[in-house]
């Protein structure tokens, strides 16, 4: 499902994609696989995380925040035992990456579970994969047999003493499960709410234990550091942003796909010569850089490299590495408003600001959409989202706001456009606040 | 309640995954299979959970109300859903949608007369970069049109 190499790609953890029986341990192994977990035996813990450090691999599931960095805050001495937990929960719109990862190289994960699991003394790991990829929970649960049998897993792991279980952990549908603290209150059997933090699931996780959780890109992407050493590796991409990432880029362009590229890669070579470029000959109109959360970049603004600070300096972020392209005819009020039902859908209700927030942002937008706003409907979604920002619990409420901020902010003309369409208006302010 | 070798062995399989006392972390996969099978969540299905869990069926119960796979009405033999989000929507899956809706005669979360075919409007499966998908129980069809979709629903109709 992948496509075939473009020149300008660089395959660091997706070069084993499109070999023959790529998901399986033999061709893994032929493949330098497992190579970095016997290195890693051989270092000690600090040396690990030192690498990781040095590679500036930055977490690949939303946040950025460094690896390394994450990995050293559990505490050594803690008695209890440690967990290491894979997000593969993959639920933010635009995002179709872990899966790749997954169905092609099921044993680099596992590679990199075990590197994790070395670093901080931890015999149990889960992969929490949302429910509606059951086809990848039975290839996964197929090369973690594989792996066991080969003795990469279970007792004693190639004579190391070190021992580490690894099982697959079924979500059943919802978007909050990605969030990590709901993920791990949803791995506890319970509903996918988000805990109170501090603590942070470093020292605090599943079952209150010591816990690494990353997404599965950041995990598959750990051997490579300890193969190439975290230097090479971050010579890949730009200064503090190290090595390459995949992206998930969708929408109307001619190939879209996903594409491994280094950090700081061209957004408009990206468009233009990895994809294809913009169907049927039409131009662009705007992208929205990483996955339904990042706010929106008009088409003049889609000409910088790709690394975690220029998205930050053009006020967007790299997310899940989501990209979404949009040419000339879409409708960006449609577009603003499916992102809205979204997110009304999937808040879990826990907090004021995002439950309402979301469901009156997702009524107004219908109305826009439908052409019976009022004129003061456009400050009025502006000034909604503006209040939810920061003052929700978890970042889902931030992941409303920030988009229809950025959608009204730069499309504000296509907003009015839609007002002028209208004839009567339907609602008064007072029915305003009753309906909402 | 029983259950077929194979989901029971698998129901097993699940349960040992989890620390002693830990054994709660095995509801929502357990629901996830057992559904599978049982076609729905049912009341005795979550009695059943609950007592091999080891906790009360409240709390199954809190859990099935707030995850969107688990169904305590019974879906169409096949479950059909359609991603409208917008990787999807951006290449034609609200169309799509609306097609599915006027060709069967059912909305959301309904059910044919005959029980064959549910529809559900889901957001985002993960496959934006081959949307717009359609989603038939867990099997994934990608770069959906609508004559694709007429030959997915032509086939359920004609074998059942
Ligand atoms: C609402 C919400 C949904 C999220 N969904 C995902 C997801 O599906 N996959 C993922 O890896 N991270 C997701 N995240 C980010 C995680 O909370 C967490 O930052 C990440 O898994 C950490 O791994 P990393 O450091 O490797 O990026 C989500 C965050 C929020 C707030
Ligand atoms: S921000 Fe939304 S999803 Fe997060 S806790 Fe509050 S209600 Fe739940
Ligand atoms: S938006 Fe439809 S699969 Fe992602």
């Amino acid at each position: 499902m992948f496509n075939d190499p473009h020149p300008d790609e660089v395959r660091v953890i997706s070069k084993r994609f499109g070999l023959p029986n790529s998901a399986s341990i033999d061709t893994y192994l032929a493949n330098e696989g497992y190579v970095a977990l016997m290195k890693a035996i051989e270092m000690s813990p600090e040396q690990i995380i030192d690498e990781l450090k040095i590679s500036s691999l930055r977490g690949r599931g939303g946040a950025g925040f460094p690896t390394g960095m994450k990995w050293s805050f559990i505490p050594r001495d803690n008695p209890k035992p440690k967990y290491v937990v894979v997000n593969a929960d993959e639920s933010e719109p635009g995002t179709c990456k872990d899966r790749l990862l997954i169905e092609n190289d099921p044993h680099q994960l596992i590679e990199g579970c075990l590197i994790a699991a070395r670093t901080i003394g931890c015999k149990k790991g889960y992969i929490y994969i949302r429910g509606e990829y059951r086809y990848l929970i039975d290839i996964m649960d197929k090369a973690l047999a594989e792996a066991y049998a080969h003795g990469y897993l279970g007792k004693n792991i190639k004579g190391s003493g070190l021992d580490f279980d690894l099982y697959t952990h079924t979500g059943a549908g919802a978007y909050e499960c990605g969030e990590e603290s709901a993920l791990l209150e949803s791995l506890e059997g319970k509903r996918g709410v988000p805990r109170i933090r501090p603590p942070f699931p470093a020292v605090a996780g599943l079952y209150a234990s010591p816990t690494v959780l990353n997404n599965v890109e950041t995990f598959a992407t750990v051997p490579a550091v300890l193969r190439m050493g975290g230097q090479a590796y971050a010579d890949l991409g730009t200064p503090k942003n190290g090595g390459t990432r995949m992206l998930c880029v969708s929408g109307h362009v001619n190939r879209p796909g996903v594409y491994e590229v280094p950090l700081g890669f061209p957004m408009h070579k990206m468009i233009y010569e990895v994809c294809g470029g913009i169907r049927n000959g039409k131009k662009l109109k705007a992208v929205i850089p990483g996955g339904s959360s990042s706010p929106v970049l008009r088409a003049e603004e889609c000409d910088f490299p790709m690394d975690y600070d220029n998205y930050a300096r053009m006020k967007t972020m790299a997310g899940s590495g989501g990209m979404m392209v949009m040419d000339e005819d879409t409708d960006i009020v449609k577009v603003a408003l499916r992102t809205m039902r979204f997110y009304a859908h999937e808040s879990c209700g826990w907090c004021i600001p995002c439950r309402e927030g979301t469901t009156w942002l997702r009524k107004i937008l219908t109305r826009m959409d439908e052409g019976t706003g009022r004129r003061a409907d456009i400050d009025l979604i502006h000034e909604l989202a503006k209040n939810m920002l920061g003052r929700t619990f978890c970042p889902l409420g931030d992941a409303a706001a920030m988009p229809t901020i950025g959608f009204v902010e730069k499309f504000r003309e296509e907003f009015e456009a839609r007002l002028r369409e209208t004839t009567v208006p339907v609602v008064s302010p007072d029915q305003l606040i009753s309906i909402s | 309640m029983t259950f077929s070798t194979a989901t029971e062995n698998k129901l097993q399989e699940i349960w040992a995954r989890y620390p002693e006392g830990r054994k709660r972390s095995a509801v929502i996969p357990m629901l996830m299979y057992a559904q599978d099978e049982v076609g729905q969540v049912t009341s005795e299905l979550v009695a059943e959970v609950a007592k091999r869990c080891e906790v009360t069926p409240l709390q199954v119960e809190e859990v099935v109300g707030y995850y969107s796979m688990l169904n305590k009405e019974r879906m169409g033999k096949h479950h059909v859903q359609i991603c409208t989000n917008i990787a999807c929507l951006l290449m034609g899956g609200e169309e799509l949608w609306n097609h599915a809706t006027k060709r069967l005669g059912i909305g959301h979360k309904q059910v044919t007369a005959d029980g064959l075919i549910s529809l559900e409007e889901v957001e985002c499966a993960g496959a934006c970069s081959w949307a717009p998908c359609v989603v038939d129980g867990y099997e994934y069809h990608h770069h959906a049109t609508i004559e694709k979709l007429d030959r997915l629903l032509d086939s359920i109709q004609k074998v059942n």
